[in-house]
Order: structure tokens, then C-alpha cells, then sequence
């Protein structure tokens, strides 16, 4: 008993760590990914390529006055930040990076990191409300209004993948999508179902991933140029930090859980490639998602808040359905 | 704990978008009336960078007030100095080289890429799109570095003067000024595919904000904005001044009214300047910049004169009252961006914010430029 408590405590802490410093040097790599695009060096003047400008904004973070607006509703305006920074983090517990590198391996993993993402938009809710700013409500309401739009295609996309594999642990999901390119779920050629619709239902899960991180093109909730700042407007100091952190922490948890569902998780795409370890293949995979989300936020212009809805419930639903049909038909004669 | 808030089903809120709001783009004040995201009633506060340019034009003498048109619109601002130095060269008689003309124009004219480029950067920033804005500002880089190599600014520029020029252009301009034209072509292409082409763009453009003529003709609109809507009209084919008749080109002209029109007016108005440029390095005279004896002391005849130009905002005019003496009694000055600017109250309302910010971008409005 005590032994898995502190078997726990430790994947928690690990999890922790892996979450903040991934956050912390995915926005260096944003902004010198953009800096890339944009034609100028980015961050380069703290270290060797700019490395220690992460620890620095963070120390400076820190050392900032949290300030509280006046009016507003103190216990859910500094709740909020954590309340978003902490789903984030529990989701990382149950991630596979290899077959033998789990915080916690449980047969409902999945269901586990949708329940945390889910109550990742309460935050957004609570800090919106609290600050006592129209803005900030605007972009709270905008935020909920998509969560709940791009959850549906999103988890009928994962109960596809649940009717191919007949599990909801994550580690068995990847098991089943075995040795080369072509058993993995976005080829399945080679598996159970043989369903050729699956490629569209990673673009929908991605598509899905990009809106629930709030991720340009739909990050309406923080859509610079209209909500100046959305619904953290008002944060200052560490809360605007941990909201930050929340942001590249739960592109994260998107990436993983894409190559876990649809990429093979720790598979190599080709069997004789076999030799290299599984979780340098899971990061490779994950830190490539990683680069996509950014190139696209700085290439595509915002899209607007009934464009986005109207993608959600007239597109991406509809096909996600009838994916979901389809692969159920398929199983049953094959 | 804030006391509970009495829901009724017509509440209304005031969002005030402005003075500092990052959609502005200078201190424009909005005070919009939302219903949730929709836009009930609109208006636009302005006033807040007022700095008296008109009554300055009165107390200055001529030559003392050349500097203060480019302070005005400081995206476009050779063309602002045009308009001024065009209407008192008209009041006193001064009769300019046609070396000086041409000059004038070629700057002009690359004043007015550089003011859409800036623009274009904006506006698509405006929609949350931040690389083109570079690229953009990369381009009006080799500009700003051609005007400053023989104005001596780069923003402000203060080049022209009542009869001619302050410095005359060498082989290293032109040759520069020949260099960017095929460099802004290709550029051209680039933008073309990155965002003209790109389906969020044109899904958040098409239909965006109608103007219809009527709207356009009462509140005075010009220059995109009127030919984004149909209304054939560019004083400089209209009413034309300088050297222009001299020019072959074309003016864009689009029917969909709505805010990709404008934008596509702007991006056609790039092409446009650069078959100017390119005829105007071509047909350059050779003389001087500057006639042979130029008045020390600007003194024009009494009476009531007006130029109008077409800067990169639309027509700008200048009138000019003179009593004859070394400052001009009265000086109106006519900024198209304040005409443009109030179509908006009337046009966002019942648009949601994000369009209605898409539409103002759409207006290219240069807050210094409206309040003088």
C-alpha cells in the first residue's frame, strides 16, 4: 500500500517536472520558431540560443506583485490559475512513453485524461468570471462555448479507436497497433477493421487538439486583437504564468495522446528500426506535432467564433458520426 | 464578495474598444453597446491626439509648416506634403521643373506602397494572422532605405519644397528603385498565396462589412473604401495634378462592397504604383530641381485656392484662404481618413466584434491623420 502512495507521489512529481520544463522550453521553441518564419533570430541574447530566457521569464514571473482587481471574486480568481495548470499535469500520470516508462498505467486512461481536459475549460470559466472585465467574460464564455463544441467530434473520434481496439488502456492501445506504420490507427490497413476513413479522423482529432489548447487558428479565447488578452487579462505575475504553462502543457498532453491513439505510440514505423529505443520514437513523434502546431499558428489569421462552431457541429460531427458508424459496420464483417 | 447581479433578457453592456486597444491602432476611442458579441450601437470618440495642425498652419509661415504635414499621416506622409506644396505653389505662381515633378511623383508613389505594405502587414495582424506583417515590413524596409538615402528621413519626411525639391535623386536611387520594383513583384506573388489565397482569410473577408455607394457617397469616402464599393474615383484621374496625365496605369476598382474589395483594391494599388514608378525612372528629365529664382518669402496672392491629391488614406485637400500676407489666413485641411472613419458607426452595427474590427482594419485609418 505504502509503496504504490509513494510510487505515486513520485510519477506526480515527475510528472510535474516534465510538465513544467516541457512548458517552459516549448515557449523558447515557439518563439524561435516563429522567429524563424518571421525572418528575425527570436530570443538568442540569455545563453547559448537563447536557452536560459525560459528560467529567466519564469524568475521574473515570480518576483512579480500578484495583483487582485477590485470587485473581483478573490477565491475563484486565484483558484483559477491553478485549477488549470492541475488537470494538465494529472493527465501526464497516465501517458505511456514506452512500454516501460508509465507513471501509473490504468484500463481507463483515456477516459481519465477527457475527464481532466474537460475540466480544464472550468478554469477558463472561473478565471473569466472572476476578473471582473468584459473581456475576460467574453472570452470565457467564447472559450466554453468551443470547448464543448470540439469535445463531441473529439471523443466520438476516441470511441472510434476504442470499438477498433476494445480497450480504454492507453498502453494496450498502443500494443495493438503493432510492428510497422501500417497496423498503426491512422493506416489500418493491416488491422481488424481496415477502415480507410481513418486518416480524416486524425485530421478531426488534431483539428479537435488544436481547439481545445485554444491553439491559433482558434484562439478565440485569448484572440489578441478584439479581447486584447482574453481571459487572462487581468492576471499579472505567476497566475498569467501558470496559465501559460497550462496552455503548452495541455499541447502536450494533445500530441501524446494523438501518437498514442492514432501514431503508434512508442512504435517504430519500420520493424528493423526496432533497436531504437520506444520512447525516443514517442518524443520524436510527440515533438513533431509539437512543431506543427506551431508553424500553423504563425502561417493561418484567426478564424471567427461562428466559423469555428460551424466546423464543430456542420462538419467535423457529422463525419466523426458516420466514421464511428462505419468502423462499427466494418468490425462486424471483418 | 460582489453583490449578485439582476439578469434581464435586454441587458446591454458598454465595451470601450480604445483609447489603448490593440485594434485601434492609435488612440481611436469605440464606445460599442454589445449584446453578448453583437454590436448593438457604435461610436466612434476621437480627439485624443488633436494637436492643432490647421491653427499651426495659420500662426507658421510657409516654409515653417512644411514639416507639419508629415507629422499627420506618418505612413504616407509624402503625399500630404504634396497636396500642401502643390496648393501654394498654385497660390504664388511658382512654376516647378518638371525634373521636380517627376521626382515628387516617383516618391509619392513609393510612399504609397510603403503606406499599403504597412497597412496590409496590420490588417492581416488585425486577424490574427503575425507573419505576413514582417514580411511585409521587409519589404517597406528597402523603401524606407531608398527615401532615406536622399530625403535624410525615414518616416517624417520634409523633402519638397514650394518650387522643387530639397535634394535631387542619384544613379544609386534609381538603380535601388529598380532593383525593389521586380524584388515588390515577386513579393507580390508571395502574399498573393500566403494570404489572399488562404480559406480562414477569404471566409472572414467575403461579405464582410457591405458599403453600398449611397453610404459611401454620403459619408465622403475615398480611396479603397469608395472603390472597394464600386465608385470609380482617384483625383489623380479625376482631377488630375502634377504629372500624372503623363503616367499610363490603371485605377482598381471592385463591386463586391465589402472588405475583401477593399483589401483587394489596396493590393492592386501596389501594381498600379509600380508601373508608375518603373515609367517614371524611365521618362526621368534631365534640369534642375529647383527654378531659377525661387521667391525667399512665400507670398501668396490673396484669395481662396484648394489642391486636391490622392494620398495612400484617399483625397486629401488643402485650402488655402491667403490675405496676401506671409501666413495664410485660413488653412483647411481635408483628411480622407475622417471621412472614411465615420461610416462606421452606421455600418457595424449589428456585426459581431471580431467582424467589426476586421472592418476597421479594412478602412486603413491613421488615427493622427484624423485628428490633425
Amino acid at each position: 500500500m505504502s509503496l504504490t502512495l509513494l510510487n505515486v507521489i513520485f510519477a506526480v512529481v515527475v510528472a510535474i517536472a516534465f510538465a513544467a520544463l516541457n512548458a517552459a522550453y516549448l515557449v523558447w521553441a515557439e518563439r524561435r520558431g516563429a522567429g524563424r518564419i518571421q525572418r528575425r533570430p527570436g530570443p538568442n541574447i540569455n545563453g547559448p540560443f537563447g536557452l536560459f530566457q525560459p528560467p529567466l521569464d519564469g524568475l521574473k514571473l515570480m518576483a512579480k506583485q500578484l495583483t487582485i482587481p477590485g470587485g473581483a471574486d478573490k477565491i475563484l480568481f486565484v483558484a483559477a490559475p491553478v485549477l488549470s495548470m492541475f488537470p494538465a499535469i494529472m493527465s501526464f500520470v497516465t501517458i505511456p512513453f514506452s512500454e516501460m516508462i508509465v507513471a501509473h498505467n490504468m484500463n481507463v486512461g483515456l477516459l481519465m485524461i477527457f475527464a481532466f481536459a474537460s475540466s480544464g475549460s472550468m478554469a477558463l470559466l472561473f478565471a473569466g468570471w472572476s476578473s471582473r472585465n468584459k473581456y475576460a467574460m467574453m472570452s470565457a464564455v467564447r472559450s466554453v462555448s468551443q470547448a464543448v463544441a470540439y469535445e463531441i467530434p473529439m471523443l466520438i473520434t476516441a470511441i472510434t479507436i476504442v470499438l477498433m481496439t476494445g480497450t480504454m488502456d492507453l498502453m494496450e492501445i498502443v500494443r495493438q497497433q503493432g510492428p510497422s506504420i501500417l497496423h498503426w490507427n491512422i493506416f489500418p490497413l493491416l488491422t481488424n477493421s481496415h477502415n480507410l476513413l481513418m486518416p480524416f479522423s486524425f485530421l478531426i482529432f488534431f483539428t479537435c487538439t488544436l481547439a481545445e489548447t485554444n491553439r491559433a487558428p482558434f484562439d478565440l479565447g485569448e484572440a489578441e486583437s478584439e479581447l486584447v488578452a482574453g481571459f487572462h487579462i487581468e492576471y499579472g505575475s505567476m497566475g498569467f504564468g501558470l496559465f501559460f504553462m497550462a496552455e503548452y502543457a495541455n499541447i502536450v498532453i494533445g500530441s501524446c495522446l494523438t501518437t498514442i491513439l492514432f501514431l503508434g505510440g512508442w512504435h517504430p514505423p519500420l520493424p528493423f528500426l526496432g533497436f531504437i529505443p520506444g520512447v525516443v520514437w514517442f518524443l520524436l513523434k510527440i515533438y513533431i506535432l509539437i512543431a506543427t502546431f506551431i508553424w500553423i499558428r504563425w502561417t493561418f489569421p484567426r478564424t471567427t467564433i461562428y466559423g469555428l462552431l460551424n466546423l464543430s457541429w456542420k462538419i467535423l460531427i457529422p463525419i466523426s458520426l458516420f466514421n464511428l458508424l462505419l468502423t462499427a459496420g466494418l468490425l462486424k464483417v471483418f | 464578495m460582489s453583490k449578485p447581479i439582476e439578469l434581464r433578457p435586454d441587458e446591454t453592456f458598454v465595451v470601450n474598444v480604445g483609447p489603448q486597444h490593440p485594434a485601434t491602432h492609435g488612440v481611436l476611442r469605440v464606445k460599442m453597446r454589445m449584446d453578448g458579441e453583437y454590436i448593438v450601437e457604435a461610436e466612434t470618440v476621437i480627439g485624443y491626439i488633436h494637436r492643432m495642425h490647421e491653427k499651426m498652419g495659420e500662426l507658421k509661415t510657409y516654409p515653417q509648416f512644411l514639416m507639419n504635414l508629415s507629422r499627420m499621416d506618418y505612413l504616407g506622409a509624402m503625399g500630404y506634403c504634396h497636396g500642401h506644396v502643390l496648393c501654394v505653389e498654385k497660390a504664388a505662381g511658382i512654376e516647378v521643373p518638371e525634373r521636380a515633378e517627376y521626382i515628387r511623383v516617383i516618391m509619392v508613389e513609393l510612399n504609397r506602397i510603403a503606406s499599403h505594405l504597412f497597412w496590409f502587414g496590420a490588417f492581416v495582424m488585425d486577424l490574427g494572422g503575425f507573419s505576413p506583417l514582417m514580411y511585409a515590413l521587409q519589404d517597406r524596409e528597402y523603401i524606407l532605405d531608398m527615401m532615406e538615402s536622399v530625403t535624410g528621413s525615414r518616416l517624417t519626411y520634409c523633402y519638397f519644397r514650394f518650387g522643387g525639391l530639397y535634394n535631387d535623386i542619384d544613379d544609386e536611387f534609381i538603380a535601388a528603385a529598380r532593383r525593389f520594383i521586380p524584388r515588390m513583384r515577386k513579393s507580390m506573388a508571395k502574399y498573393e498565396k500566403l494570404v489572399t489565397g488562404n480559406v480562414i482569410f477569404r471566409k472572414r473577408l467575403e461579405g464582410n462589412a457591405f458599403l453600398s455607394k449611397e453610404v459611401c457617397r454620403k459619408y465622403g469616402a475615398s480611396s479603397a473604401v469608395a472603390r472597394g464599393s464600386g465608385i470609380n474615383f482617384d483625383v489623380r484621374k479625376n482631377e488630375p495634378y502634377s504629372v500624372y496625365p503623363e503616367f499610363n496605369f490603371d485605377i482598381p476598382v471592385f463591386h463586391e462592397c465589402d472588405s475583401l474589395a477593399r483589401y483587394n483594391v489596396r493590393m492592386a494599388e501596389i501594381e498600379q504604383s509600380l508601373r508608375i514608378v518603373e515609367q517614371a525612372l524611365d521618362k526621368l528629365p534631365d534640369g534642375p530641381i529647383m527654378p531659377a529664382k525661387a521667391p525667399k518669402i512665400i507670398k501668396p496672392n490673396a484669395g481662396d485656392y484648394y489642391q486636391a491629391v490622392e494620398t495612400a488614406r484617399g483625397s486629401f485637400g488643402v485650402r488655402l484662404v491667403s490675405d496676401g500676407g506671409k501666413t495664410p489666413y485660413r488653412l483647411k485641411l481635408r483628411s480622407p481618413t475622417y471621412s472614411n472613419m465615420h461610416l462606421f458607426d452606421e455600418t457595424c452595427t449589428g456585426m459581431m466584434i471580431m467582424d467589426a474590427l476586421a472592418f476597421m482594419g479594412s478602412l486603413d485609418l491613421v488615427i493622427p491623420e484624423i485628428d490633425r
